[in-house]
């Protein structure tokens, strides 16, 4: 059934300190939908998942990003994650001291509209998940990540690997439910297990209710996440769409193919 | 004057400890400070003639010290615009029946009788001078534990009393103990005999009431061998627009083997001096531990301290200090290592917003001779924004080579990563902030008992409450 795309991001121009790095992009992208998009270093895919998600650093100068029918450019991040946008981080930054657990239970409740709780002795305004309940669903989502309990006391990505970081932005994405999910080179830095597993993870959670923009250097991580679309980004816009066999076409021909192309075709 | 929010984070200091009592006293003695003023005091407390003797000498050594030139600015106070002794009840009472109506509200607003109930061993609360309540459960009384207001410790305890106040913290030691032993009144007296463990905890809140006042309780704990013990603190004050004192000492002796933790939630209101000295001397094996949060209060200089004198005596400070708009919390500890194989951990965390200055003032000294002493050191400052600052004073004097001794420190400030990572999961930027606040003292707010650790969270984010712009 086909319907209007939950994000639409439409010839979106982004500087960064005043420099320009996106120059003009254009992508939508459905629930149920996987599209990843390639490219080389410093082509822009980074700055892509942080405007999407609203970081104050990333400037738009023109262009517009619209979710679910309506602009976010005027949203704080929050505002937009509550709407149901997710970023899985390349680099997610530690916040000692605050628990694994009491960081997703405080997430949560924000998403389901509760007023700040957090053992703070606060009314809510509504009920927010019941710690058991939480427990309970916490606890499932991160069986599906093969993740040991212990780690839902463990203080927000301090002192994880590599690979606990990942699958922790992963434990995330399942436990809010997001319905359109960016996920910013969640594959690098993960050796060839914690690439399965989070894989799997992604795959489980990636249906009918969740579409995702998988943002990527390498093809290694579609051998086990069949997107179907791929676009090439480079130098700020994306030059190429095609289906998943483009991939393919890419780690055989290296950008600089696809690059070539497009001044063949220019 | 508005009706009790009991719970509720949205509410400022002003409405939920910033309310006072139309002015209720007994007796109020006029203000400023001379013998005559000391003398009254002693006499209204019927005290044997040694203590009035004590007073009046303090008096002088007060009178003759110097204001501290460090720290923070204390020139301002005018110690002849302060009333000294305000009476507030005839006498103590054993049933919040008794106590007066209006007191009786005030602590019901900030939950003690509650809290007495739930989760406390024994009461005192005590209001502007005199303590008006105070409560220990039967069964701790018959084990011999005594808890008492320090003013009928002396009373009904005169020998024991006598023993051991002033050995740990002599008037003579700065001018604000000085001030303080002249003029003291109210605060606690434990007595923890041998082998008695006190598992839940024992508690003091100071209330002030009355405008221009000074408040200068004394506490003296005993904790005998093989005991143990923890007492908690608390403190609020109205908001008035001129400024009140508040100058405590607090002497602690740890026997052999005992241990004793005190627990301080400071949460004066801005216009409160809180300069306060607090020691305790620890035996052989036994353990002292303070936990001292510091939120309330226009300028804080307190340095709970340890005087480690027998072998493998412990010490633990850890501290925390929030300093909002113009407050500054001067907070820290220090560690007398005076015998051998002793030990000792500070843990400081400050956190200054909003042009507030908060800091640590340490002192680590390790005696000739106290061979095989430990001793770590970790300070940790948040800055939350450009106006504000944080210091950090940390003083080593060790004579003795053959000793390990660590200190870090570190300098934050919130990272915009941080607030962007937390705000991408949905949570608004305040509560981010509140967020990465509380993790950061999350290392010492989890000694706290649980009620303790929800009000210093709870405390933490009313501080937050707009605080990212």
């Amino acid at each position: 059934m086909s319907h209007m795309p939950e994000l639409v991001i439409r010839d979106l121009h982004v500087a960064v300190e005043g420099k320009e790095i996106l120059k003009g992009l254009s992508l939508e992208v459905k629930k149920g939908e996987i599209h990843a998009l390639m490219g080389p270093n410093g082509s822009g895919k980074s700055t892509l998942a942080n405007t999407i998600m609203g970081h104050p650093r990333y400037e738009v100068t023109s262009g517009d990003i619209q979710f679910k029918g309506e602009s976010v450019l005027e949203m704080e991040a929050d505002e937009r994650s509550r709407k149901g946008l997710f970023l899985a981080f390349q680099y997610p930054v530690a916040i000692p001291g605050l628990s694994v657990a009491n960081f997703l239970r405080t997430a949560l409740n924000a998403r389901l509209g509760v007023a700040e709780t957090n053992g703070s002795g606060a009314v809510p305004r509504k009920k927010g998940i019941a710690p058991k309940e939480f427990r309970a669903l916490l606890r499932e989502k991160m069986a599906l990540l093969k993740m040991d309990e212990s780690f839902a006391g463990r203080y927000l990505n301090e002192g994880f690997s590599g690979g606990e970081k990942k699958r922790a932005e992963i434990l995330q994405m399942a436990v809010l439910r997001p319905e359109i999910s960016v996920m910013d080179e969640t594959d690098s830095g993960l050796d060839i297990d914690a690439l399965r597993i989070v894989a799997e993870g992604v795959n489980a959670l990636a249906g009918s209710d969740m579409g995702v923009l998988l943002i990527t250097h390498y093809q290694r991580i579609l051998n086990y996440i069949k997107p179907q679309f791929v676009h090439v980004m480079i130098d700020g816009r994306i030059v190429h769409s095609g289906g998943s066999e483009l991939a393919l076409e890419l780690e055989s021909k290296g950008y600089d193919w696809v690059r070539d192309k497009e001044e063949v075709q220019s | 004057m508005s009706t009790a929010p009991t719970t509720g984070i949205r509410e400022g200091y002003e409405e939920k400890y910033g309310f006072h009592d139309a002015d209720h006293y007994v007796f109020r003695s006029r203000k400023g400070l001379d013998k005559e003023i000391v003398a009254q005091i002693s006499e209204m407390k019927g005290e044997p003639r040694w203590m009035r003797d004590y007073r009046l000498k303090a008096l002088e050594i007060f009178e003759r010290k110097p204001l501290p030139n460090w720290g923070g600015n204390v020139a301002e106070i005018d110690f002849q615009d302060i009333y000294y002794y305000v009476k507030p009840t005839s006498e103590e009472a054993k049933t919040w029946e008794d106590v007066p109506a209006d007191m009786k509200r005030t602590f019901d607003k900030l939950g003690i009788p509650e809290a007495e109930q739930k989760f406390l061993s024994g009461v005192g609360a005590q209001y502007d001078s005199e303590v008006v309540y105070h409560k220990i459960q039967e069964k701790l009384e018959k084990q011999g534990v005594i808890f008492l207001s320090a003013d009928q410790g002396l009373k009904e305890h005169e020998e024991l009393f006598k023993q051991y106040f002033g050995t740990v913290i002599p008037s003579t030691d700065n001018k604000f103990a000085a001030l303080n032993s002249a003029v003291w009144s109210g605060g606690s007296f434990i007595y923890v005999p041998k082998g008695v463990q006190v598992d839940v905890p024992l508690q003091a809140y100071f209330r002030i009431n009355t405008k221009d006042m000074g408040q200068f309780e004394r506490t003296l704990i005993i904790v005998d061998e093989d005991a143990w013990v923890h007492y908690v603190e608390g403190c609020t004050a109205p908001n008035y627009a001129s400024d009140s004192l508040h100058s405590a000492v607090v002497e602690i002796i740890v026997k052999p083997r005992a241990r004793c933790r005190y627990t301080t939630i400071q949460n004066w209101s801005n216009n409160v001096y809180n300069l306060v000295t607090k020691r305790a001397v620890a035996y052989r094996d036994a353990t002292m531990e303070w936990v001292d949060g510091n939120l309330g209060s226009k300028l804080t200089m307190k340095y709970p301290s340890v005087y480690l004198m027998e072998p493998g005596a412990h010490g633990e400070i850890l501290s925390i200090a929030f300093a909002g708009k113009g407050q500054h919390q001067d907070a820290g500890g220090k560690v007398i290592h005076a015998a051998p194989h002793t030990s000792s951990k500070i843990v400081s965390k400050s956190i200054s917003k909003d042009g507030g200055r908060a800091g640590y003032r340490g002192l680590i000294k390790v005696a000739k001779g106290a061979i095989d002493s430990r001793s770590t050191v970790n300070c940790d400052a948040l800055i939350l924004d450009e106006a504000s600052r944080s210091d950090t004073y940390p003083s080593m004097e060790i004579e003795e080579d053959q000793v390990t001794i660590g200190h870090e420190a570190t300098v934050s400030k919130i990272g915009d990563e941080q607030l962007f990572y937390l705000q991408s999961r949905g949570i608004n930027k305040d509560e981010a902030a509140a967020m990465i606040v509380s993790g950061f003292i999350e290392p010492i707010v989890k000694e706290l008992p649980m009620e303790y650790a929800v009000e210093m969270n709870r405390l933490i984010q009313l501080q937050m409450e707009g605080s990212v712009g």
